[in-house]
């Protein structure tokens, strides 16, 4: 019996938490903001400079919107205004802050069948792709990328869901999407970030930026506090006003991938 | 040639010592080992009671049982996503994104395996000694612990079967855990999360650091087995 006791007590200390973080919030975010590794950089500093821990639950902004609905995190950080537009109306939330802006680049083969190197008009590349009939892959998976690629398509007057075989809905995140895409040389909206950090590029290059219409904000959204336990929403508030505040800022401004800097603070002070 | 980099990497994470990498292989354990200890405790008494009860409709229950050996891991995650939502009946727990939650989820996920397994092990045992025990006039619940302990070789195999299910899901834990890094994060998830990152020779490293893994408390086992029966005569 005691043989057994020492056991399951040894069972469990060995098991027990890495660090026991007593303080913190959750924010539901975007894979471009995890992947990219901008969180890796902003989260120590913020919690150094506050005592607060924050668990970054990394998905579509779809789905961000979606946990932030049921009340299952504490603060958004996402892409996509229409939907958190939509979101603050309908009462899930409140306060939403412009944060940064990255943008997005179209990516493709450097064969670049539907000739679209160098444009700076991503509305006229999407329609030579379609005229080309180029394999272009989708992320189809309600994300904020998926979103601004879908705003493409209706600007060029191309119907997507009639186009066959060339247009591939995946449904899946930025990374394998950008590891399908590879692997069938196909054109791809991603952002920067993530391209910036992503290694298996086998044939693919960067062939459209720098369209203003390519620049994609990200907002920081408080969760609605009626749905949170009272101390969480107060820290998620701190994290807010750290975000869009000085400190906050400058620290998205010191973030590099490669020497490159993709996200651009944005909060006005 | 990501081959060759995949097991260069794998040796390197295990040579190295990697705190993250093994607080995330401490995670996977507690959260597999947790699910199946608990699937187990449920999944054993359960897989008896319906070996040696009679009633109307047990046919039914045994089939359905059968067929949740193959639920998918999301659709389980998701259920338990709902349940333990703020906004779903077990929310004030507080237990979404935590491994409390993963738990629970791979749990959901392994009692059916153990059940149905450890059903049809005891069930062919009680048609090989149920006249004795019959004769002998046993109750239900000593013959149930008769017969479980007389299984317990092909029940061990039975609950290997759910920890490699366990250790192998990525769906449910993604869903329930979140996948937060030095939370949640397990070696399935880090898997995911480093190929979608497009990092497939860092990816395929953590696989083979994962196999090797499970293969090792397979092996832990098996020799604690055979010695078992050696002693056992």
């Amino acid at each position: 019996m005691l043989r057994r006791m020492v056991l399951a007590a040894a069972l469990v200390l060995a098991f027990a938490p890495a660090r026991a973080e007593d303080r913190f919030i959750t924010i539901a975010s975007t894979t471009s903001t995890e992947q990219s590794g901008l969180f890796n950089h902003l989260l120590p500093l913020f919690t150094q400079a506050t005592g607060i821990g924050v668990r970054v639950v990394a998905v579509g902004t779809g789905q961000a919107l979606k946990i932030g609905q049921q009340g299952d995190a504490d603060a958004l950080l996402v892409h996509d205004r229409a939907g958190e537009d939509k979101f603050v109306a309908e009462g899930s939330g409140f306060d939403r802050r412009d944060v940064m802006y990255n943008d997005f680049v179209m990516v493709g083969p450097k064969a670049d069948p539907a000739k679209i190197t160098g444009l700076k008009d991503a509305t006229l590349a999407v329609s030579k792709i379609a005229a080309a009939k180029a394999p272009f892959a989708s992320r189809g998976d309600d994300s904020g990328t998926h979103r601004a690629e879908l705003r493409f398509w209706k600007a060029a007057g191309v119907d997507v869901k009639a186009a066959a075989g060339w247009y591939r809905e995946l449904g899946q995140g930025m990374g394998p999407t950008l590891n399908t895409a590879a692997a069938m040389n196909a054109y791809v909206l991603a952002d920067r970030g993530t391209w910036a950090n992503f290694k298996n590029r086998q044939d693919l290059t960067i062939v459209v930026h720098g369209d203003k219409a390519l620049f994609n904000p990200y907002g920081s959204i408080l969760v609605d506090t009626k749905k949170r336990p009272a101390d969480k929403a107060a820290d998620a508030k701190i994290w807010h006003n750290w975000l869009t505040g000085l400190k906050g800022q400058a620290a998205i401004e010191s973030f590099r991938i490669n020497g490159e800097q993709v996200f651009f603070p944005q909060a006005r002070q | 040639m990501d081959l060759v980099a995949a097991f260069t990497t794998a040796l390197g994470l295990v040579a190295g010592f990697d705190a993250e990498l093994l607080g995330i292989v401490r995670l996977s354990l507690l959260v597999s080992l947790s699910a199946v200890i608990l699937a187990a405790l449920v999944g054993l008494p359960l897989g008896a009671a319906l070996a040696l009860s009679r009633f109307p409709g047990r046919g039914a229950v045994v089939v359905l049982l059968n067929a949740f050996m193959g639920l998918p891991p999301v659709v389980v995650g998701l259920g338990v996503y709902i349940l333990l939502s703020r906004a779903g009946p077990l929310g004030p727990l507080g237990l979404l994104f935590t491994p409390g939650a993963m738990i629970l989820a791979q749990a959901v996920l392994v009692l059916p395996i153990i059940a149905a397994l450890s059903r049809q092990v005891v069930a062919d045992l009680w048609d090989e000694y149920g006249e004795q025990l019959r004769s002998l006039n046993a109750r239900p619940w000593q013959v149930a612990l008769t017969l479980l302990w007389d299984g317990r070789f092909s029940l061990v195999t039975a609950v290997l079967a759910g920890f490699g299910r366990a250790a192998a899901e990525v769906g449910a834990v993604m869903i329930v855990g979140g996948n937060i890094k030095g939370v949640t994060r397990t070696m399935t998830t880090a898997i995911a999360l480093e190929t979608s990152k497009g990092d497939l020779a860092l990816a395929l490293g953590l696989g083979l650091v994962l196999i090797a893994i499970i293969a090792a408390i397979n092996g832990a086992l098996f020799a604690l087995g055979s010695w078992a029966k050696r002693s056992a005569g």
